[in-house]
């Protein structure tokens, strides 16, 4: 049997952990393309999007990341695609992460006042423009916090995809394992660099929402 | 090629999936009551407590909202035996639930707490309660009743996860359908079946912590009063 030293498991662990931030950043930038087209199309009243996102949003929000997960992977395979668990795992974080980010920035802009649309749209600015220069200024400084406070819970999400076989921080915790018998250093290790990872971003986002409140 | 769902293999096992349903209804109800408990155990730590009770609340707060569930199911179930404390599938699950539940909801309760005006607290004060009395009896309940809708949707959150606990072999409702597709070899029918399911439980548990936190969590009986 080989031996691990401590020096080892770190190792190994930080090189999954690679993994683990690649995905969130998959799914984080995905989901946020996803879900800013999923809310213009509420925005631009598209016929039936406001019923049909309004679905959507609660299907992922009201279901298991765990069984969405699962669902990518054996729904693909059942309509013959034979997919890595990279892009069974990408696919799913990417719409679950779609439908959270779709409702926050919704919540966003429906915080800008009335007044603002009714006084831009005055003035014939289309919707295009309307955006861009009125509503998306605006919003994006109240969607930031929240939207860095939502990467903390998809870096915590790409833990389930060790579950379908992807090898990243979880998975290679529990591979680690099984070589080494030593669950207690490894989980505790694994733990710390979720940590690592989430904890700034959760100060950070506190610090922005902070920022945000004092300069009202 | 043609996809051809066969749903009635699934629903023939309803004795498997209605045993899932139940036990992660079971799980669901017994972190609630005890990770609410701990949420407002460690809010009151949070602002009442010594230095060390407040470092040592947040420490806590800030390790388990920094970690995602399923390591922290893995540590219990896979790790602590290393320290001799060896536990059963549903108690290990059991336990990952209410303290992850417990960091959650403390930092919710705390954000109640902190919005009760100070006039309420004097007031409470002038009418000579004790400490003790001034928390449970004027802060907490109107606390709760304003944090309400967000510990709804925390507790939904938690049962959601739950669905990691068969991954340790805890017989809950995830587990139900790994092992109905493993008999039956329908994977994404079972998993469709058994997240309607999931999706019917949130709406039932939100509709159900609506009726029941007015009436046994921050009501006024009306004996009582």
């Amino acid at each position: 049997m080989v031996d691990f030293s401590l020096w080892d498991i770190l190792r190994n662990l930080l090189l999954a952990a690679r993994w683990t931030v690649l995905l969130s950043l998959v799914a984080f930038v995905g989901g946020g393309v996803a879900g800013a087209a999923l809310l213009l199309a509420r925005i631009a009243r598209l016929p039936g999007a406001d019923r049909l996102v309004g679905v959507y949003v609660q299907l992922f929000q009201g279901t298991p990341l765990l069984m969405q997960l699962f669902l990518t992977y054996f729904g693909l395979a059942l309509f013959g695609l034979n997919v890595s668990a990279w892009v069974a795992a990408g696919l799913a974080l990417t719409l679950y992460s779609s439908a959270y980010l779709t409702e926050i920035w919704r919540g966003c802009v429906n915080a800008i006042p009335r007044g603002q649309w009714e006084a831009s749209g005055s003035l014939a600015l289309n919707l295009g423009e309307q955006l861009r220069h009125v509503i998306v200024p605006q919003a994006l400084r109240i969607a930031i916090p929240p939207t860095v406070g939502f990467m903390v819970q998809i870096v915590k999400g790409t833990a389930l995809a060790s579950v379908i076989g992807f090898i990243e921080l979880t998975k290679a915790g529990t591979m680690i394992t099984n070589a080494t018998f030593r669950p207690f250093t490894v989980y505790a290790c694994v733990a710390l660099m979720y940590f690592a990872l989430c904890f700034p971003i959760s100060a950070w986002s506190r610090t922005l929402e902070r920022k945000l409140n004092r300069g009202r | 090629m043609t996809v051809t769902l066969d749903f009635g293999a699934v629903l023939a096992e309803w004795p498997l999936l209605l045993k899932g349903l139940v036990m992660t209804a079971a799980l669901t109800a017994a972190s609630t009551c005890a990770g609410v408990t701990l949420g407002v155990a460690c809010a009151w730590g949070r602002v009442h407590g010594g230095t060390a009770v407040k470092a040592a609340a947040a420490a806590y707060v800030e390790l388990i909202r920094n970690t995602p569930f399923i390591v922290q199911l893995f540590f219990i179930y896979f790790g602590l035996p290393g320290l001799g404390i060896k536990l059963a599938p549903e108690a290990a699950s059991f336990l990952a639930m209410v303290i992850n539940l417990g960091a959650y909801a403390a930092e919710i309760v705390r954000a109640g707490i902190a919005n009760t005006p100070r006039g309420q607290i004097e007031a409470a004060q002038s009418l000579a309660l004790s400490p003790k009395q001034v928390f449970t009896r004027v802060v907490l309940p109107p606390a709760l009743q304003r944090v309400w809708p967000a510990l709804t949707s925390q507790i939904i959150i938690v049962m959601l996860g739950s669905a990691v606990c068969g991954q340790i072999a805890t017989q809950e409702l995830s587990y139900a359908a790994n092992l109905i597709q493993s008999r039956n070899f329908r994977a994404f029918e079972s998993y469709i079946v058994v997240t309607a399911l999931y999706l019917g439980f949130a709406v039932l548990l939100r509709q159900l912590l609506a009726w029941a936190g007015p009436r046994w969590i921050f009501g006024r009986p009306a004996a009582a009063r």
